[in-house]
């Protein structure tokens, strides 16, 4: 089965299995695990999603649990960057920027409605940036306005199941489709 | 040997300009501030806004005054109910519609307890920008308490949407005198805990007393409201000086402060939560029976004229202009934020402190960005 093939969550265990070396697999699972299991967050919220993922490393419904939950303040020192909020035009290149001095492995999550499509300022808004997949690639997208704490959740741990399913071939192309955007 | 030692100080001579943000985790949000520094002295600070400009005033031209409420939510969300609250007000005010107790009283309740929720969270994250982790858990353990009973009633956690023109969107839940009175009676309990780690801690009051101190002819000529003027002693309390909803039937203190300084903004914002749980208090049992709205046309156009509206949020005060032409769509509409006033003091009461007086005084100005921007 082909990395590109697959779109819902249900294939992605079934790419797992589609075949591939038996040394390679096991490596692979090793450096999957120990990806999934650290991914650190950068601090980035631009307007209300921010709050809703303040609340998801809060005590309730606690990020921790899950190994996410050192905010990295430098994008350097971040593996997936949360954007949380309205992007608009002026804040785009910023945005960019942070994403490229993001070190290797990087991953994205849109959360929110803004972040998705532009939500509520879609129409009639004449500094929205519509959809932050324009500016960077997304890997996640967590519909929601804002998206509750569960939600953010349920997202993150879609990305961890993302990157169990990544092998070093898979991970090759990516980099190389990052580096040529 | 004093000399040499200055000579090798880098930047004590001169100003060096440092940027700080969009993307930092000390101005909640994407504010960017250009500093200029002398050592480590701050001599100017100067705010750079517009990274979360989405054009609110402009949308609300070419959409209904129903559709406004919306994006009155989006502005200052930690206010989403009294930003609902001021336009709801200008457009009932413009149409002459008289409302009913039940419903002024259940906006009153609500967004009391809006502006405890905003308190627990500048208290969370004011704590946590001088270095106390704890207060982060405690305050946002706190907060879901409240949002528990929003999501109860109106289906959203913090953008809720609740109050329209005419009344509410939906009735209150059967549940919510309950819930509320077990949330006064839980955080009565637990305020205490809130002064035993911050209020009363040495480092903490070595770092906030004295610094940033804004007098109240500053205070007054920046129009600097909402708990931080009132900390400089400007009695600027619109549910006092101006009653809406059920303000007027409620007794309370304004909580007014002579000192101005960083230590005593915080101290305003907590002494306003025990005011509101008295407000709550007076209000929560006299619920009254009674339709939660007014019957309205289903497209609302207001008359031709200007209307204003004032409303206290968490954060100041939120004034609502609208211009009509008579069209179902405003002509104009002006909000005059809170944070964006209060931003502007932020130069003057910063002088001549430390970088690290810097997070401490923008933190007690509580702001939020997309409110700055709209």
């Amino acid at each position: 089965m082909k990395y590109e093939e697959f779109k819902d969550n249900e294939s992605l265990e079934l790419l797992r299995e589609s075949g591939s070396n038996v040394l390679l697999t096991t490596i692979d699972d090793v450096i999957n695990w120990g990806r999934k299991s650290s991914l650190w967050p950068l601090t980035f919220a631009t307007s209300c999603c921010g709050i809703e993922m303040m609340q998801t490393g809060a005590p309730r419904h606690d990020f921790a649990r899950f190994g996410m939950e050192v905010y990295r303040a430098s994008p350097r020192q971040a593996d997936v960057i949360v954007i949380a909020g309205t992007i608009v035009n002026k804040m785009a290149p910023v945005l960019k920027r942070l994403y490229d001095q993001m070190s290797e492995p990087k991953y994205v999550v849109a959360m929110g409605a803004c972040a998705i499509s532009g939500g509520p300022f879609f129409l009639n808004s004449y500094s929205v940036v519509k959809g932050v997949e324009h500016i960077i690639p997304v890997d996640v997208y967590v519909p929601g306005c804002p998206p509750r704490p569960e939600a953010l959740l349920y997202g993150m741990l879609q990305l961890q199941r993302l990157i169990e399913t990544e092998n070093i071939k898979s991970r090759k192309e990516r980099t190389a489709k990052n580096d040529s955007e | 040997m004093e000399e040499i030692i200055k000579e090798v100080v880098i930047g004590e001579q001169e100003e060096y300009v440092i940027n700080m943000g969009p993307q930092h985790p000390s101005t909640h949000g994407v504010l960017r501030l250009v500093v200029s520094l002398k050592g480590e002295i701050v001599k100017n600070v100067e705010p750079h806004i517009g990274y979360i400009h989405r054009g609110i005033e402009k949308m609300c031209e070419s959409i209904t005054y129903t559709q406004i409420i919306h994006l009155t939510d989006r502005m200052d969300y930690l206010s989403a109910m009294m930003n609902n609250e001021a336009v709801c007000l200008a457009v009932e005010k413009a149409l002459e519609v008289e409302i009913p107790d039940r419903i002024k009283i259940i906006r009153t309740i609500m967004s009391e307890l809006s502006r405890i929720q905003s308190h627990q969270l500048f208290w969370a994250s004011f704590g946590m920008d001088l270095g106390g982790q704890t207060c982060f858990f405690y305050g946002l353990r706190d907060r879901e308490k409240v949002l528990d009973i929003f999501e109860e009633t109106t289906g959203g956690r913090m953008i809720v949407s609740y109050n329209c023109p005419g009344g509410l969107m939906y009735d209150i839940h059967p549940n919510f005198r309950k819930r509320v009175k077990e949330f006064i009676k839980y955080f009565r309990g637990v305020l205490w805990e809130y002064d035993a780690i911050l209020t009363g801690n040495v480092i903490f009051r070595e770092r906030s007393i004295g610094i940033g101190t804004l007098s109240l002819e500053d205070a007054i000529s920046y129009g600097i409201t909402g708990p931080s003027g009132r900390a400089s002693g400007f009695s600027c309390d619109i549910r006092k000086h101006e009653p809406y909803s059920a303000y007027d039937r409620v007794q309370f203190n304004e909580v007014l402060y002579n000192e101005g300084d960083t230590y005593h903004r915080y101290l305003a914002r907590i002494e306003e939560m025990r005011e509101s749980m008295s407000i709550i208090d007076q209000l929560i049992d006299n619920i009254p029976e009674g339709p939660y709205f007014v019957k309205m046309k289903p497209v609302i156009k207001l008359p031709e004229g200007e209307y204003f509206q004032r409303v206290e949020t968490a954060r100041g005060e939120l004034d609502v202009f609208i211009i009509s032409d008579g069209n179902k769509n405003p002509y104009r509409v002006k909000f005059r934020s809170p944070n964006f006033v209060n931003l502007g003091v932020l130069n003057h009461i910063t002088k001549d402190f430390k970088i690290a007086d810097l997070i401490a005084i923008a933190g007690s100005l509580d702001f939020v960005i997309p409110d700055i921007d709209r």
